[in-house]
């Protein structure tokens, strides 16, 4: 008798696999690690793949000091929960030149990430890095490699990636070349969500409704995470009934309105809703084909 | 919006996701996951086809919409209509061109199954691309216009996805509106398609007439084709049989990818189990070695399971403690496949740079990991006729049959019985770029009935008696470096000192036992294989080697350091530049090169690879041969 699979045993079973190889393979691998849904399901996916070992390699939080409290609350827990070293960097530069979300707009996101990605894999040697990018988010990520290979200087040439083919990864690479490996590539933000609830992950509250400080600026819903929010002028903090679909540098990352504080009902707002995720991100809207440019930059 | 949505049938329960959602997420819970690949040629309709089954099952959000519809307006080919292959066109370039260039993967959900769509492009040159789409699907979407017929492109990804072993075949045939639904001229398609398909071993597919952009036959069955009673194209998607499920009744392989060993007390076998199943108390075999044992426990973070099968990641734990490592396969112990060293293949090259017959190659296969030969191809397959031709090399997008040989005995299975032990990619040394994608179909009757002959005297008895460590002093360099003059020195040092030598010379070898090969790519490899296991034997015998060979390619001088035991082989860099090397030009060479005289002349027309890391390395600029050999003899001590 046979016992078909479900699509999520299927998605663990390969994310699983993937992990697995690259350990195997690699000189000193890491998982990059942003305290987000997409991150929790990875380290909870490696927590399996190497059980009873803890995972064998440490994770990486490349930190912007912008992150909501709640994700530097979380971030400190799960680490510990998974016996894992925790690495967080802080690109010195961002930090002495005072760069900020507010002030710098694109530059700061190429600042604390897309350089401080790079500063921190060089300084520790880190030769693959493990990311929770998925195919589903955005137009130039479908067609990304699982096994995706970067040049010394961390650039990305999407004419030059390797085919891949059955479950075959080539992980060989020159001494000053990296790889990033997706492991749940494959997944979409329906089957995160229900891989959270069906397994019990725990995530940021931020995820769940709760009534917030909040302004409305260029069409996007901000929460007042801390003191170092400027309101501009006639702008009044309003509390509001928010969560949110992403999570990063909080100044830049829009809330949706919505009662939703239980899993299941997160789950029955995103099927019923009309916007895809990324919209609630100021990166992608900068100029058309910008995750492609940032990609090819260096960013994740 | 137009009039081709207006008859879109929704295909999701919106009302169970606002009614019940814990009811909904059961049944999203238990789908079933299905991969496909989409083949067409450019104009088919493919990318307006994944675009349509995207928007028919809600996977484009408002903001994703309202950029179709400005985008479609602005640079679409369907007038004031929507332009499904907007959404599924991916990288800025692309969008430029109007074309797919690669592999993209899309993901969309029904009430039954979950989705994973590869997009393969339809040009020519990206035979790869398609190839490494159908490597991980269930079944093929192969489009045709209706318009056009069966196309030579048809019959190309036709004869693709047959070879990558894919069973399940909807023949598609697109663009219905724009023959008025004409049934007889559908018919007439599919019975040409069906003459085609079985010659090539396609003994069934499923057709169906559908026109992508105005939505016929996609969720349910349409009225303008009363005369097709099979299933909508999303229906039949939701029930075609899954190849995981087939797996699962096949004997047990499982390729161990890590050996997790957190404490003393705990050691288990991590890998995917390629097929079968497995459960505590099972009898097993670990290959190559042979070795039995039984299933002891299978372990994951969720607790300990009573069975496993085909598809899951698992940890196995045995009873009895056996070696196995990575790159071994754990299998049915009364049922186990088999080892061997020599195999018939088909090869897909996927590089610019052509298969060079001899070189070796990493190839990979499950979590193996050897080295590699490929034999000049017997033929190779012409796509579009299915015709086949001589070739004396695979270049980029050729399949061919050939011969490959491993440098080590590997764990297989045939293709057709097992995709995980029969795929295999090739990898170059040099670049680690994946340059093939092969299938192993069997195994050659030499490997078999060829067995090493044990001798009682070996390598270490030979080399006592002569009171020294063999080695292998291997000389490379350009025409004129001074190769063979400064071996020839070294060895006059190493003969005073009473050490067994022998020196093999380049243009003495060939004037014996390389006489019959010339100076193209494959024959300069094939001289070094032949003067490498000649030093091997040798160095068996317990002498120490000197070889000076220009040996111009990295790959090949690794081959025979491969071959050795670790220290035994000792790259010598004889570093002298062109100019300097063209300049002495001792036997008029470069003279006779540059004149278009000789052909692939190292350092004129055919490229040198200097050692990157060589052992020892000599400037013969600074240095005279004497000089040289001195400091060479210095590096190389002690010598027992």
């Amino acid at each position: 008798m046979t016992k078909t699979l479900t699509h999520l045993e299927r998605l663990e079973a390969e994310a699983i696999y993937i992990m697995r190889e690259v350990v195997a393979e690699a000189e000193k691998p890491v998982m990059l690690y942003s305290v987000g849904k997409d991150s929790a399901v990875m380290l909870h996916l490696a927590r399996k793949a190497f059980y009873p070992s803890p995972p064998p390699f440490p994770l990486l939080h490349v930190d912007t000091t912008w992150k909501f409290k709640a994700m530097y609350a979380l971030r400190e827990k799960a680490a510990r929960d998974a016996g894992m070293e925790l690495i967080v960097h802080q690109n010195p530069e961002a930090i002495a030149r005072g760069i900020n979300p507010f002030d710098h707009g694109s530059l700061h996101t190429d600042m604390w990430k897309t350089e401080g990605l790079k500063q921190a894999l060089d300084a520790h040697g880190f030769d693959v890095a493990f990311g929770g990018a998925r195919r589903d988010e955005e137009k130039s990520r479908a067609k990304e490699r699982i096994f995706s290979f970067r040049t010394a200087t961390h650039g990305w040439d999407p004419k030059n990636q390797r085919p891949e083919l059955w479950n075959l990864y080539n992980a060989r690479k020159a001494k000053s070349e990296s790889i990033r490996v997706f492991p749940i590539s494959n997944w979409t933000e329906l089957d995160i969500w229900q891989y959270i609830h069906l397994e019990n992950i725990e995530i940021v509250p931020l995820y769940f409704s709760a009534p917030r400080p909040t302004v409305t600026r260029d069409g996007m819903l901000l929460m007042i995470d801390d003191e170092r929010f400027p309101l501009q002028e006639g702008e009044v903090p309003v509390e509001r009934s928010i969560r949110f679909r992403t999570l990063g540098c909080y100044p830049l990352t829009g809330a949706v309105e919505s009662t939703a504080s239980t899993l299941p009902e997160v789950i029955q707002e995103m099927l019923l809703t009309t916007t895809s995720e990324r919209q609630g991100r100021a990166i992608d809207h900068d100029q058309a084909a910008s995750m492609e440019k940032k990609k090819q930059e260096g960013y994740f | 919006m137009t009039a081709s949505l207006d008859s879109t049938v929704i295909y999701k329960t919106d009302d169970l996701i606002a009614s019940d959602i814990d009811a909904y997420l059961d049944v999203h819970q238990h789908k079933s996951l299905l991969r496909f690949i989409t083949c067409g040629s450019v104009d088919d309709g493919k990318s307006t086809l994944i675009g349509r089954l995207l928007y028919d099952s809600k996977m484009i959000f408002e903001d994703q919409l309202a950029t179709l519809e400005s985008d479609s307006k602005r640079m679409g080919t369907q007038g004031q209509d929507i332009d499904f292959a907007l959404l599924v066109d991916g990288l800025a370039a692309e969008r430029e061109q109007g074309i797919t260039i690669d592999v993209a993967y899309r993901f969309f959900a029904t009430e039954k199954r979950k989705f994973i769509v590869a997009d393969c492009p339809g040009h020519e040159q990206y035979t790869r691309n398609m190839v490494t789409g159908a490597s991980t699907a269930d079944l093929a979407v192969i489009l045709i216009d209706a318009r056009k017929g069966v196309l030579v492109q048809t019959r190309r990804h036709s004869y693709l996805a047959k070879l990558l072993g894919i069973r399940n075949i909807v023949l598609a045939v697109n663009k219905m509106d724009l023959i008025d639904y004409d049934q007889a001229k559908y018919d007439a398609i599919v019975a040409e398609y069906s003459e085609f398909a079985a010659s090539i071993g396609i003994s069934d597919f499923t057709p169906m007439p559908i026109s992508g952009f105005k939505g016929d036959n996609i969720t349910e069955i349409s009225a303008n084709t009363p005369w097709y009673n099979g299933l909508p194209l999303m229906a039949h998607l939701e029930t075609v049989a899954l190849d995981n499920d087939a797996d699962q009744t096949k004997p047990l392989r499982m390729a161990v990818q890590w050996v997790n060993r957190p404490n003393l007390d705990f050691r288990g076998f991590s890998g995917q189990i390629a097929s079968g199943t497995v459960h505590p108390g099972d009898a097993i075999r670990v290959l190559p070695s042979g070795k039995t044992t039984t299933i002891k426990k299978i372990v994951t973070l969720d607790g300990e399971l009573q069975e496993a099968v085909a598809g899951q990641s698992v940890t196995l734990c045995f009873n009895d403690e056996i070696d196995c490592s990575r790159g071994d396969v754990i299998a049915a112990a009364d049922n186990p496949p088999e080892v061997a060293d020599q195999f018939e293949s088909t090869i897909v090259w996927m590089a610019d740079d052509a298969l060079v017959p001899g070189r070796s190659y990493w190839l990979k296969l499950g979590t193996q990991m050897v080295s590699a030969t490929v034999q000049a191809p017997k033929y190779t397959v012409n796509v579009n006729s299915m015709e086949h031709m001589a070739a004396k090399t695979l270049e980029l997008n050729a399949i061919g049959v050939a011969e490959i040989s491993t440098d080590k005995p590997i764990v297989f299975a045939p293709y057709a019985d097992n995709h995980a032990l029969g795929g295999f990619i090739l990898i170059d040394k040099i670049s680690n770029a994946t340059v093939a994608a092969g299938m192993l179909h069997f195994s050659l009757r030499r490997a078999q009935n060829v067995h090493w002959q044990a001798t009682d005297i070996g390598r270490d008895a030979h080399a006592m008696l002569k009171n020294q460590k063999p080695k292998i002093l291997w000389f490379t360099g350009l025409s004129g470096s001074g190769k063979s003059t400064i071996a020839n020195e070294v060895e006059k040092a190493l003969h005073l000192m009473n050490r067994h030598t022998f020196l093999l010379d380049g243009d003495n070898v060939r004037h014996g036992l390389n006489k019959d090969l010339g100076f193209t790519e494959t024959d300069r490899i094939e001289n070094i294989r032949r003067v490498g296991e000649v030093a091997k034997l040798m160095a068996d015998a317990g002498l120490i080697v000197l070889t000076a060979f220009i040996s111009p390619f990295r790959a090949e001088r690794d081959m025979v350091r491969a071959m050795l035991p670790e220290g035994e082989f000792v790259e010598i860099f004889v570093d002298t530049p062109l100019e300097v090397a063209e300049a002495r030009d001792v036997k008029g060479l470069y003279k006779k090169a540059r004149a278009g005289q000789l052909k692939n002349f190292t350092g004129i027309d055919s490229p040198y690879e200097p050692p990157e890391h060589p052992d020892i390395r000599v400037n013969t600029v600074e240095m005279s041969p004497a000089e040289a050999a001195e400091y060479i003899v210095r590096q190389l001590m002690p010598l027992k």
